[in-house]
């Protein structure tokens, strides 16, 4: 699965999409990157699926487009 | 009209764009980049933006005024890409019946656009660039 990622979160890892193994929920997803990319342990953001908001309680089947969303500043 | 452009906003689009015979009143509000943040000096902006889920935030914005804050019509456009001093970065056009739901509406989009529409800003100041986050 490729999680996307933007802002200060792409400057801190040095890319803009990581592969990882599909986990099951978006809470296991959140535990896997922060052991995986130190730089982001620590680091605020929530995780989009699909576009759209979602909790960590949420599932995953492993066909969604997932994304970390750093404190947004539009406007 | 919604949209993310990178190139100069058509404020005057946006604001027809909202036009109605029933529609007595229309809002527009513009942000401009400041040349100034916390009283540090700031030379220009970059915005980048996620743009498939931005867009899907401003229809949900627009149509959320529409149910909730009294709009009828509701246009906004965001620009990303490299800002000067001046430049428009937004622009949010909402036209109602009667004043009151569309200074109410106006001011709920672009206060809920800050919060949850997946744009992000870097101000550049002569020493570098620091993301803002105006909701850590």
């Amino acid at each position: 699965m490729q999680v996307l990622l933007f802002a200060s979160l792409a400057e801190l890892v040095g890319s803009r999409a990581l592969d990882v193994e599909a986990p099951a929920t978006v809470g296991e997803l959140v535990t896997l990157l922060n052991s995986g990319w130190p730089a982001l342990a620590g680091q605020s953001y929530r995780v989009a699926v699909d576009q759209t908001y979602a909790g960590l309680d949420q599932s995953l089947s492993g066909a969604e487009e997932v994304a970390l969303i750093p404190p947004v500043s539009g406007g | 009209m919604i949209d993310v452009v990178e190139v100069d906003i058509p404020v005057a689009e946006v604001l027809a764009a909202v036009d109605g015979p029933g529609e007595g009143a229309a809002v527009l509000f513009v942000g401009r980049v400041r040349d100034a943040t916390a009283g540090s000096a700031v030379t220009h902006l970059d915005y980048e933006c996620y743009r498939e889920m931005a867009l899907a935030e401003l229809a949900a914005l627009a149509s959320e005024a529409k149910a909730s804050h009294g709009a009828a019509a509701v246009s906004i456009v965001h620009r990303v890409g490299r800002l000067e001093i001046g430049d428009v970065a937004v622009a949010i056009a909402v036209s109602s019946a009667h004043r009151p739901a569309a200074y109410e509406a106006s001011r709920w989009i672009i206060d809920t656009l800050k919060e949850r529409v997946p744009i992000w800003k870097k101000e550049w100041h002569d020493d570098g660039g620091v993301w803002a986050s105006d909701h850590p």
